[in-house]
């Protein structure tokens, strides 16, 4: 998967925390999924639809979720109650969302869908047509994954108007 | 969360009463204690379009705070709506998608304003006294102060 795809949600997700959870995160792992995605914690997948089409699975560990729902609420939340999954759903959205906007001032349009909980443990590998790449970001209170599968399905805006006519 | 100072009605000096569209429950809630942290009152919530065109005829509020992608109808057709039967209200867009399309989508339907998620308490309360004050809807800045003393 081209960086210049990437790149977007990383920066997104790393300002997205730093506002949310009002401490820095830090990016320890990058690896190209090759089986499909087991989940880690609270998770939540956001589908994207356009001239790029996917989806990105924001995947917390529990005691990250909480802290961030424990951050808006002014007191301790337990990782169980149902706020914490409201919680990482809304974190996605908002990550996806900035990230498709700056893709999307680089010429890609798009469609974003409402996020969804992600309840199942394991997710079906990717389609040969597409690629994963998962992130992995350190906080200090756990750990979040970032999945992100994407294809092409037309070149973008001006890289279509630059073809020239036979 | 950093407390403002209240704004407050021209016409009666009460809190600004707001309603908040969203289908995130987190995300009310943190617009919410924004809004309590503005000294505004919040009437009516709703987690899709058409609840809150509903919600807007009954509450009759200052201000709306609306996202955009909701399910059943999202946000910049219920501000169509909303403004095709009250075309004084003031809507401020909410939304982690920043499109230039769908800015210009959601103002030419009759938005007043867009700010995008993660919304920061001082940007959100800089865009709403704009908005209120364009319309002479406030009164001066922490009245309600005053008039509780």
């Amino acid at each position: 998967m081209k960086m210049e795809l990437i790149q977007p949600f990383i920066g997104s997700l790393d300002a997205v925390l730093a506002e949310m959870m009002k401490e820095p995160a830090k990016i320890v792992d990058l690896t190209m999924e090759v089986e499909g995605y087991r989940r880690k914690g609270t998770a939540a997948v956001v589908t994207f639809r356009g001239q790029i089409e996917g989806r990105v699975i924001l995947d917390m560990d529990p005691a990250a979720a909480a802290h961030v729902a424990g951050c808006l609420f002014g007191k301790e939340v337990d990782s169980s109650e149902p706020i914490v999954r409201e919680t990482v759903c809304e974190l996605a959205n908002m990550v996806i969302g900035n990230a498709v906007t700056q893709l999307n001032d680089r010429g890609f349009q798009f469609k974003v869908l409402p996020p969804e909980v992600l309840t199942q443990e394991q997710c079906d590998k990717t389609g040969n047509d597409s690629e994963a790449t998962v992130l992995c970001f350190e906080t200090s209170n756990g750990r979040v994954y970032l999945n992100i599968a994407m294809k092409y399905l037309q070149r973008r805006t001006r890289e279509r108007s630059a073809v020239p006519v036979a | 969360m950093k407390q403002f100072e209240a704004l407050t009605r021209k016409q009666d000096s009460e809190p600004v009463r707001y309603l908040i569209v969203d289908d995130s429950v987190f995300a009310r809630k943190s617009l919410a204690k924004m809004i309590e942290s503005f000294g505004g009152q919040v009437i009516g919530e709703a987690g899709d379009g058409c609840t809150a065109i509903t919600e807007f005829s009954r509450t009759k509020p200052d201000i709306v705070l609306m996202d955009i992608t909701m399910p059943q109808m999202e946000g910049i057709e219920a501000v169509e709506r909303i403004v095709q039967q009250h075309p004084d209200a003031r809507i401020v867009m909410v939304s982690s998608v920043g499109y230039q399309d769908n800015i210009l989508a959601a103002l030419q339907k009759g938005a007043r304003h867009f700010v995008q998620k993660p919304v920061k308490p001082d940007a959100l309360y800089e865009i709403i006294r704009y908005v209120l004050n364009d319309d002479g809807v406030t009164a001066t800045v922490g009245a309600a102060e005053e008039k509780s003393r």
